[in-house]
C-alpha cells in the first residue's frame, strides 16, 4: 500500500517540479527508523522520495520563510491544517504553494518503537498493509499493530485527509475518532485539584533544558529569529536555569499559539526531554472553541479569534470579585 | 474599611492611562481609603496589557494580578479594551489549569469619574486575595 502511494507520489511530484522551484517531501534518514526531510529541485532526486509511516515531520514548517518563491509540498491530513491557518494569518501565498495531500493513515513514534525494542539498534522496520508494524533488531523482531505505536495526536486524529490540496495521492480517508476524544486528555487533568496540577507542571517543565527545540520545530511560531524568550531588550527572561524561567519560556510559547495552534504535534515529539509540551495549547484551544467556536486551521475563511473582537461578546460575562 | 491582615501582599494593578488610573486618581482626591498592597503600572490601554505580563507577574512573586481599563465602547483608541477582553478571558481560563487559583487574577472597567468604584475594586480585590493568601510557586529548579 505505501509502495504503490509512494509511486504514485513520485509521478506526481515529477509532474508538479515542472512548475515550481523546490518540492519538499521526505526521505529515508540516516537509520532504518528515520525518514527526513527532502528538498527536491532537479529531476533526479525524485527517486529519493519516500511515504510511509515514518513521514512524521510537519513540512510546512519551511514555508513562511520561503513565502516568494513557488514551493511544492507534500502533507498529511494534520499538516494540511497548519497552511489552512498560515492563509488565514497572511503568512503565506496560496498562489505560490502547489499542495500535494497524501490521505493518512497514521504515523508512528519513533520514541515509542524504540521503547519497545529496549532501544537495541534497528537493522530494519517494515510496514505491512494489514496495520502491522515488524522492527527487526539484532536480538529478533518485533510486530505490533501500528495503532499502538502512533503517536498521541493520530489516537483522537479528526483530519485525516488533507483539507486543502492541488493534487490528492490516494482515495480519501474518514476518521473514525469520536470528536470528543480530541479533549479527553484535558478533561481528565482537570479532574485534577489546583494543587496537583501546580505540581505536575512544576515537575515536568523542571525537566526542560531550554533547548528550544519546542519553538524551533513549531510551524506557528514564526518570530524565531526575533523571539522575546532571547531577546534582551525587552527582557523577559534571562539565561538562568531557574524554574520560573522555564515556567515562563513555556508559557510565552503557549500564549504565543494562543487560537493558533493546529496541534500538529510537532513541539511534542522534539522535545529531548518528554515534556507534554502540547498539553497547555490543547487546552487554550479548547477554550476557544468553546468561546468563539473556533478552531485552528479547518477553514480558509475563519480569522482567528485573537485578530478580532466583537463589540458584544457573547459569551465572555463580566467577573464579580 | 474593613480591617485586613497586617501582612502585606503582593498585588499589581495594571491601570489604562485613559480611564482606571484617573479613576484611582480621583479615589485618592477624594481622600477614599485603600488598602496599600496593590502596585500600579499604569499603561497606555488596556490593549497593551499582554497576558505574560499578568503571567512573569504572578511568576515573579506578586500574588494577585488586577488589570483596569475603560469601560467597553469607551477606550481612548476606540478598540483596545475589546482586544484586552478576549485575551484575558483566554488566560483567565487557562490560570487554573497550571493550577493557579484564577480568583487571583481579576480584570475590570473603571472609568476616571468612578472614584468610588474604584476603591470598591480594590478593597474587595485585595480582600480576597489576603483571604487565598502568598502565593507559593516553586522558583527554584533541581539542580
Amino acid at each position: 500500500m505505501y509502495k504503490v502511494k509512494a509511486d504514485k507520489l513520485k509521478e506526481v511530484v515529477t509532474n508538479v517540479l515542472n512548475d515550481v522551484d523546490l518540492v519538499i517531501g521526505y526521505k529515508q534518514g540516516f537509520d532504518a527508523v528515520h525518514a527526513t526531510p527532502h528538498f527536491i529541485t532537479s529531476a533526479d532526486q525524485i527517486d529519493g522520495l519516500v511515504w510511509n509511516p515514518l513521514c512524521v515531520h510537519n513540512l510546512t514548517t519551511y514555508l513562511p520563510a520561503l513565502k516568494m518563491k513557488k514551493i511544492g509540498v507534500i502533507v498529511k491530513g494534520c499538516d494540511s491544517r497548519t497552511i489552512v491557518q498560515f492563509i488565514q494569518e497572511g503568512l503565506v501565498t496560496r498562489e505560490n504553494l502547489v499542495i500535494i495531500g497524501i490521505p493518512c493513515t497514521g504515523v508512528i513514534s519513533v520514541n515509542k518503537v524504540l521503547k519497545e525494542t529496549s532501544r537495541e539498534l534497528l537493522e530494519e522496520i517494515v510496514f505491512d498493509d494489514s496495520g502491522n508494524v515488524t522492527a527487526v533488531t539484532g536480538k529478533g523482531r518485533k510486530t505490533l499493530p501500528l495503532a499502538e505505536l502512533s503517536p498521541d495526536k493520530c489516537r483522537t486524529c479528526q483530519y485525516p485527509t488533507p483539507l486543502v490540496y492541488d493534487h490528492l495521492v490516494g482515495d480519501p480517508v474518514k476518521s473514525d475518532k469520536v470528536p470528543e476524544g480530541v479533549y479527553a486528555d484535558i478533561k481528565e487533568f482537570e479532574g485534577k485539584t489546583l494543587e496537583e496540577r501546580m505540581k505536575y507542571w512544576e515537575q515536568e517543565f523542571d525537566r526542560c533544558i531550554r533547548c528550544y527545540a519546542c519553538r524551533n520545530a513549531c510551524p506557528m511560531c514564526i518570530c524565531q529569529d526575533n523571539c522575546i524568550a532571547e531577546s534582551r531588550d525587552p527582557h523577559w527572561m534571562t539565561q538562568k536555569m531557574t524554574l520560573t524561567e522555564k515556567f515562563m519560556f513555556h508559557m510565552i510559547h503557549a500564549l504565543h499559539l494562543a487560537g493558533r495552534c493546529v496541534e500538529c504535534g510537532e513541539c511534542e515529539r522534539v522535545c529531548p526531554m518528554g515534556i507534554p509540551v502540547n498539553k497547555l495549547k490543547k487546552k487554550i484551544n479548547q477554550e476557544m472553541k468553546e468561546l468563539f467556536d473556533y478552531e485552528p486551521g479547518v477553514s480558509l475563511d475563519d480569522k482567528p479569534p485573537m485578530f478580532m473582537f466583537n463589540v458584544d461578546e457573547l459569551k465572555i460575562k463580566e467577573h464579580k470579585i | 474599611m474593613p480591617e485586613i491582615a497586617t501582612q502585606e501582599l503582593r498585588v499589581v494593578g495594571f491601570l489604562c492611562n485613559w480611564c482606571s488610573y484617573g479613576g484611582a486618581d480621583t479615589a485618592g482626591v477624594s481622600r477614599f481609603k485603600q488598602p496599600t498592597d496593590l502596585r500600579i503600572i499604569r499603561v497606555p490601554c488596556s490593549g497593551r496589557v499582554d497576558p505574560l505580563f499578568v503571567v512573569k507577574a504572578l511568576l515573579n512573586g506578586a500574588d494577585g494580578v488586577l488589570v483596569s481599563g475603560c469601560h467597553p465602547r469607551d477606550c481612548h483608541y476606540s478598540d483596545g479594551n475589546f482586544y484586552a477582553r478576549r485575551r484575558l478571558e483566554m488566560l483567565k481560563r487557562l490560570l487554573p489549569f497550571l493550577g493557579i487559583d484564577e480568583r487571583r487574577f481579576y480584570y475590570t472597567w473603571v472609568s476616571a469619574s468612578e472614584g468610588a468604584r474604584w476603591q470598591q475594586t480594590v478593597t474587595e480585590f485585595t480582600n480576597r486575595i489576603h483571604e487565598l493568601g502568598p502565593l507559593h510557586i516553586k522558583k527554584e529548579a533541581t539542580p
